[in-house]
């Protein structure tokens, strides 16, 4: 089913959010990865604050590649999720509204989706000069050191996703290769 | 004897490394395009589209086609009475891949010391393969590998009576386990023989062959076929979610090895399957 949600948001609109569900996406998001959440997790077990808050927030998995002039952003595709598993629970007990990302997630973030309502969805791997266009601005906010890996705050506008696993667990990598195995 | 500046290489690396990251073999453009067309999952067919018109705009706006624009892996066959004057070899082929990099407007994503980790900014070194070739000519493949698809590659050190069955469960194995995270529909290079490391070489460089391409030996040829089926078999589809469309080929490179050993190295790569070759 195709939905239009705007992020953030609160977890009502996650409950009408379902495994397969293609969405687009339109307000504010934040990207991180590998290295920002490194940091980020090392911030919570200190016991510092994480350089947005980020309760009902989105986070985009993501470091694009540099924007030519005039331009918010380079390309800027998903990356693979499963490098932010470690850190991902901790994030989800937060209230983290929802991830953007491509690939599969341990059972430990699964059942963190689960018990907070939120939800992980899938952008297409491979398509970042695509999804660019979906990007109307882009800011460094926090870890400016670390490059591409840096947290940027981006506006979007119909950015387009997959609800891969639900706030009920269902998981699309799952269920949709069954549908189709030979 | 021909002596060649070193200054030519530089300039036609940094042409290479920009050329590749925004442009797909025109092979690689057909078998995207076919796939569309077969692809029985409706999802499967959208997601298809999408990364055509990807490529449509990567090329129009000059947008990088993925933001993982990779390491620079470059082949370097060089010949025998080719003389090279103006400085080192190695250091030319970097100073290429940097001016690439950077007035290319692509990402660095190369880290100086695996344990460290720190960004090297410029995304040099680059991974330099030499192969000294017969006459005066030298022939540059710049083919820049993105890490979704590198960090599910597998190496298997098989024995000789695993035999071909052996070889086809390690690569559906290691095509199942990358699921999504692959970013399928994805190419397959398969080294089989040599030794640890030449198989995972030959490996790579099964990548850089046009997909359209199969082996010359019967047997092989046979051998891509088949996977390339069983594979598309798997269900994992377009984008890791559900379809007939998980590879878009499996090219399969081979080399004589130990009467202990069957190497088998997959190395799995994205659709971005990225290759810029130039003969100097």
């Amino acid at each position: 089913m195709e939905k239009h949600i705007t992020a953030p948001y609160d977890k009502e609109t996650v409950r009408e959010l379902h495994s397969g569900d293609y969405v687009y996406i339109t307000g504010t998001i934040y990207t991180a990865r590998d290295a920002a959440h490194k940091r980020m997790y090392e911030a919570l077990e200190k016991g510092e604050s994480l350089p947005f808050d980020i309760k009902d927030q989105v986070v985009y998995y993501m470091g694009p590649s540099p924007a030519r002039e005039g331009r918010p952003i380079g390309s800027a595709g998903p990356t693979t999720a499963s490098r932010m598993d470690k850190y991902t629970p901790a994030l989800l007990d937060l209230g983290l509204g929802g991830m953007i990302g491509k690939g599969k997630r341990t059972d430990a973030v699964k059942e963190a989706i689960v018990r907070n309502g939120s939800v992980y969805f899938a952008a297409v791997g491979g398509a970042g000069a695509l999804l660019s266009k979906a990007i109307v601005s882009s800011e460094v906010i926090a870890y400016d050191d670390l490059g591409t890996e840096a947290v940027r705050r981006l506006e979007v506008k119909n950015f387009p996703v997959i609800v891969v696993i639900d706030g009920e667990g269902n998981n699309l990598y799952e269920t949709a290769i069954e549908a189709y195995r030979g | 004897m021909r002596t060649v500046r070193v200054e030519e290489i530089i300039k036609n690396i940094k042409e290479m490394c920009i050329e590749a990251n925004h442009y797909l073999t025109e092979d690689m453009e057909q078998a995207l395009r076919a796939a569309g067309e077969t692809e029985k999952s409706p999802l499967g067919r959208q997601i298809l589209q999408q990364l055509e018109d990807n490529l449509e705009i990567a090329a129009k706006d000059r947008i990088p086609i993925c933001q993982d624009t990779g390491m620079a892996v470059i082949f370097m066959e060089i010949g025998q009475d080719v003389h090279m004057e103006g400085g080192g070899l190695t250091d030319a082929v970097n100073e290429g891949v940097r001016q690439g990099y950077q007035e290319g407007y692509l990402r660095k994503s190369v880290v100086g010391d695996p344990v460290i980790r720190e960004n090297t900014k410029d995304n040099t070194p680059a991974v330099i393969h030499y192969d000294i070739v017969e006459g005066e000519q030298i022939r540059i493949t710049v083919a820049p590998k993105g890490f979704g698809s590198e960090n599910m590659s597998r190496i298997f050190m098989l024995k000789p009576a695993d035999g071909i069955e052996g070889i086809k469960n390690a690569v559906l194995e290691a095509v199942r386990e990358a699921g999504p995270n692959a970013c399928p529909p994805v190419v397959v290079g398969v080294g089989i023989g040599g030794t640890f490391e030449k198989c995972a070489l030959l490996a790579k460089k099964a990548l850089t062959r046009p997909v359209n391409e199969h082996s010359h030996i019967p047997y092989v040829r046979e051998l891509e076929e088949e996977l390339l089926a069983g594979i598309n078999q798997s269900g994992i589809g377009p984008g890791g979610l559900g379809g007939s469309t998980t590879a878009l080929a499996v090219n399969i490179n081979t080399y004589p090895t130990h009467i202990a050993g069957l190497p088998v190295a997959v190395n799995m790569c994205c659709h971005v399957n990225r290759h810029c070759v130039r003969v100097i």
